[in-house]
């Protein structure tokens, strides 16, 4: 099992020797989600019931961590993640219209996933690659400079995998 | 190489590194391997000059460098010793740059950067505009060497400061040092960083951190990501330097997981320093212990906020709480102990400031804010990327002289810094001489120095309600001010961009605004009016062009204005009537016309038009004398 294996003392680092254990295994949490999240591609609700457990945190607050942050998510994501940047930069240079585009094309909106899986469509705030705004990631390979022309691409690209 | 053990150790490795890494008489092409160059296909360059060197049988030494900044014209790269620079280059410009440059030593013109296609090219990289200006201290090996061997950041001066600090200074000497330069924090609010320090220092706990916020949630800022992905070690030494100055053992790097580059250099960087001996206990034989962790965000703005992070790193929701207790308190860093918290920028000063001085530090800058400044400059501009220069320089000249003005000859608007929470600066204030106090007193901030630059088509409305969504979204709901009034703002300006705007709207934001500031918890709440609040004072005009005309003359909002063919123009394709869903072009006489009745003003025949003929216009008041014909 997945969460048996996660070593407390390891991830937390050097500052292992100055903390509590209840620290330790709280201070932990974070990174426990990202190894889950890697895994599964997103947070299954068993594997959060036994995270809880080993690390002696009730359920409810694991929740309430892991709902806090945007990156972690609850139910299953698409085999390729096509993630639109609207930073600023991306937003000045017409983030909105490339959104538009590919939410046409794939017919779903931010945040869903195709029925079949293949795909999950969502927005990041800002991938800090302004230079070549707009932005787009395909799983974590960054496409940029946009045209219309190169969202096809995307399109494409994504259909074929 | 084994572990270094003392001062002499690092000294004699410096020695022969430095004769034997970087030497002249190999040719070197230092290409950018960071995020945009790769994306625009730098891996695949270096395969290509690597497979023609060994066709040719040359010695050809590719260096895969970070971020080098001209992002838009990636990937760049530099042949050395000609000293050329080369632009969008494509893997099969390899073989030319081989032959004429690497074995023929003249320049290849057809990567060559220009400034547009008419003008000469210009062959050297330091004569490019974009790069004319610039004065790297805290990127001063992005671009140099590859941030993935530490001998390479050794080779080039790396460590000296460190070197030089435990060999000849006493801690307080080197707190001194760094509250004599005024080095003011990078991340935003510019705290003078000596101060903090002493702070820190001063406190009696025997357990103390020194933590690094690579939180760069701003959207539009880069800066952090090119140092910890292309200079890594840099940002060690700093630590480094700081630990020993306020007595700290540990050390945290706090990055954002949409950087996962970052993560990767970061974590062979530290394994790197460790089997060298730079981290762990006892470096260099000086008694001095210190050890480096990396924590991941995942993806909450607020974690870059000092006591949100904390809370993060520590396992929990990144919520933020009141101060004191300050981070550099008992009780208030990380798992209670003091913690000094700096931003990546900051610490990547902090060692030539030890090698060359605090004097030669102030004589860079202004008197309040001595130094440099890494700003990414994006937006319509030409030349986007990263840019770093001396605090003092005008707004003018980073747009004009190193942006190279505004995208497709359009005229400038706005100049957005300091990301959410800075504000719009108009045109008027361009030839302000920048630094962390001027841009406060027009009403916008430094922050961590990201620089959007917006021309006629954007919308200034618009672009403020982008910001308080962002910020909306991003607030973490504990207080009042900022989780219902960013809402109520937000409310306000979504009726007025979409042509329900009120009298009295404006003065509403305003009020909201200025509570939310007063009443906010932490720094996000503080600053999020304020895109709205300069925007207000610059473009008022806007505002009530929108609230009273229901017109946006940036055309960027939609259902506003009144929309019209003009049959001049018009060559009957037929678009605008295809692409409108409400059935409101219509066809009279072979002439289109859009019946005002169906109009949702949705903008699809707008965009749709080829040649622009479909117009929006100001709805035309009706005066009081046609009332009453």
């Amino acid at each position: 099992m997945f969460v048996e294996e996660l070593n407390v003392d390891e991830k937390i680092g050097h500052a292992r020797e100055i903390l509590t254990e209840t620290q330790r295994k709280r201070g932990i949490l974070i990174h426990a989600f990202q190894s889950i999240q890697k895994e599964y591609n997103y947070l299954p609700e068993d594997v959060l019931n036994s995270l809880s457990k080993k690390l002696d945190i009730s359920l409810s607050e694991v929740y309430s961590t892991a709902s806090f942050y945007k990156h972690f998510y609850f139910k299953p994501r698409g085999r390729n993640i096509v993630c639109v940047c609207v930073g600023t930069a991306c937003h000045v240079r017409g983030a909105g219209k490339v959104l538009e585009k590919i939410e046409e094309s794939f017919g779903l909106k931010e945040g869903e996933t195709a029925a079949d899986m293949s795909v999950t469509l969502e927005t990041v705030g800002c991938v800090g690659c302004c230079g070549l705004a707009p932005v787009v990631t395909v799983n974590e390979e960054v496409v940029g400079d946009l045209n219309p022309k190169k969202v096809d691409e995307i399109i494409k690209m994504v259909e074929e995998k | 190489m084994g572990k270094l053990h003392t001062i002499e150790d690092l000294t004699n490795l410096r020695k022969l590194l430095t004769e034997e890494t970087f030497r002249p008489e190999v040719p070197r092409i230092r290409l950018c391997s960071g995020t945009a160059c790769t994306a625009t296909g730098s891996p695949k360059v270096v395969t290509a000059l690597e497979e023609e060197a060994a066709k040719r049988g040359i010695t050809l030494d590719v260096v895969k460098t970070g971020c080098q900044g001209l992002c838009q014209k990636g990937p760049v790269m530099k042949v050395e010793p000609q000293g050329i620079f080369y632009q969008k280059v494509k893997p099969g410009h390899a073989k030319s740059i081989l032959a004429y440059t690497v074995i023929g030593g003249t320049p290849f013109r057809q990567s060559l950067y220009r400034d547009n296609i008419l003008s000469e090219p210009i062959p050297e990289m330091m004569d490019v505009p974009f790069y004319k200006k610039q004065l790297r201290i805290a990127l001063r090996n992005n671009g140099v060497i590859d941030p993935r061997n530490i001998y390479h950041y050794i080779a080039v001066g790396g460590y000296s400061a460190l070197e030089k600090a435990l060999g000849s200074m006493t801690p307080d000497q080197v707190l001194d040092e760094v509250d004599k330069a005024n080095l003011r924090g990078r991340g935003g609010a510019g705290f003078p960083a000596g101060k903090k320090w002493k702070h820190t220092k001063s406190d009696k706990s025997k357990v103390k951190f020194v933590i690094a916020n690579g939180d760069e949630g701003d959207p539009g800022a880069f800066m952090d990501r090119s140092v910890m992905e292309g200079d890594p070690h840099s940002l060690f030494e700093g630590m480094l330097l700081c630990a020993y100055a306020i007595g700290a053992e540990y050390g945290m790097i706090y990055v954002r997981h949409e950087y996962p580059l970052a993560v990767k250099n970061l974590t062979l960087a530290i394994k790197q320093a460790e089997d060298l001996g730079l981290l762990g206990k006892n470096i260099l034989g000086s008694g001095l212990n210190f050890t480096l962790d990396i924590r991941e965000g995942a993806g909450a703005f607020v974690c870059g906020e000092s006591t949100a992070l904390v809370a993060s790193i520590e396992g929990e929701r990144g919520f933020p709480r009141p101060r004191p207790p300050r981070l550099s308190q008992q009780g208030g860093g990380v798992w209670g102990y003091p913690s000094n918290l700096n931003n990546i920028e900051t610490y990547a000063c902090v060692p030539p400031i030890i090698e060359k001085g605090a004097d030669w530090f102030l004589s860079i800058g202004t008197k309040n804010s001595p130094g440099t400044k890494v700003f990414a400059l994006t937006g319509k501009v030409v030349n986007t990327g990263l840019v770093e220069v001396p605090m003092g320089i005008t707004l003018r000249e980073i747009i004009y002289d190193i942006g190279g003005g505004i995208m497709n000859g359009k005229k400038f608007k706005a100049l957005q810094t300091g990301g959410p929470s800075g504000g719009c600066i108009p045109e008027e204030h361009l030839d302000l001489p920048v630094d962390f106090d001027s841009l406060a007193k027009v009403g916008s901030m430094m922050g961590s120095g990201g620089m959007v630059a917006m021309d006629e088509d954007n919308c200034m409305v618009d672009v403020a309600k982008y910001f308080l969504s962002f910020c909306q979204s991003e607030s973490c709901g504990k207080c009042p001010p900022c989780r219902i009034g960013t809402y109520q703002m937000l409310q306000i300006l979504e009726r007025i961009t979409s042509g329900k705007g009120e009298p009295g709207d404006i003065e509403r934001l305003e009020e909201i605004g200025r509570n939310i500031k007063d009443g906010a918890l932490c720094g996000l709440g503080n600053s999020a009016p304020n895109p709205v609040l300069t925007t207000i004072k610059y473009f008022r005009k806007e505002y009530e062009e929108h609230i009273h005309d229901k017109y946006c003359s940036a055309k960027a909002c939609s259902g506003l204005g009144v929309f019209r063919i003009e049959h001049d123009e018009c060559f009957l394709c037929g678009l605008c009537k295809e692409a409108c869903a409400f059935d409101a072009v219509r066809v009279t006489r072979d002439r289109f016309f859009i019946d005002q009745d169906y109009c949702t003003k949705c903008k699809a025949c707008y965009t749709a038009c080829p040649i622009g003929a479909v117009k929006v216009e100001k709805q035309k008041r009706q005066t009081a004398k046609q009332e009453v014909v």
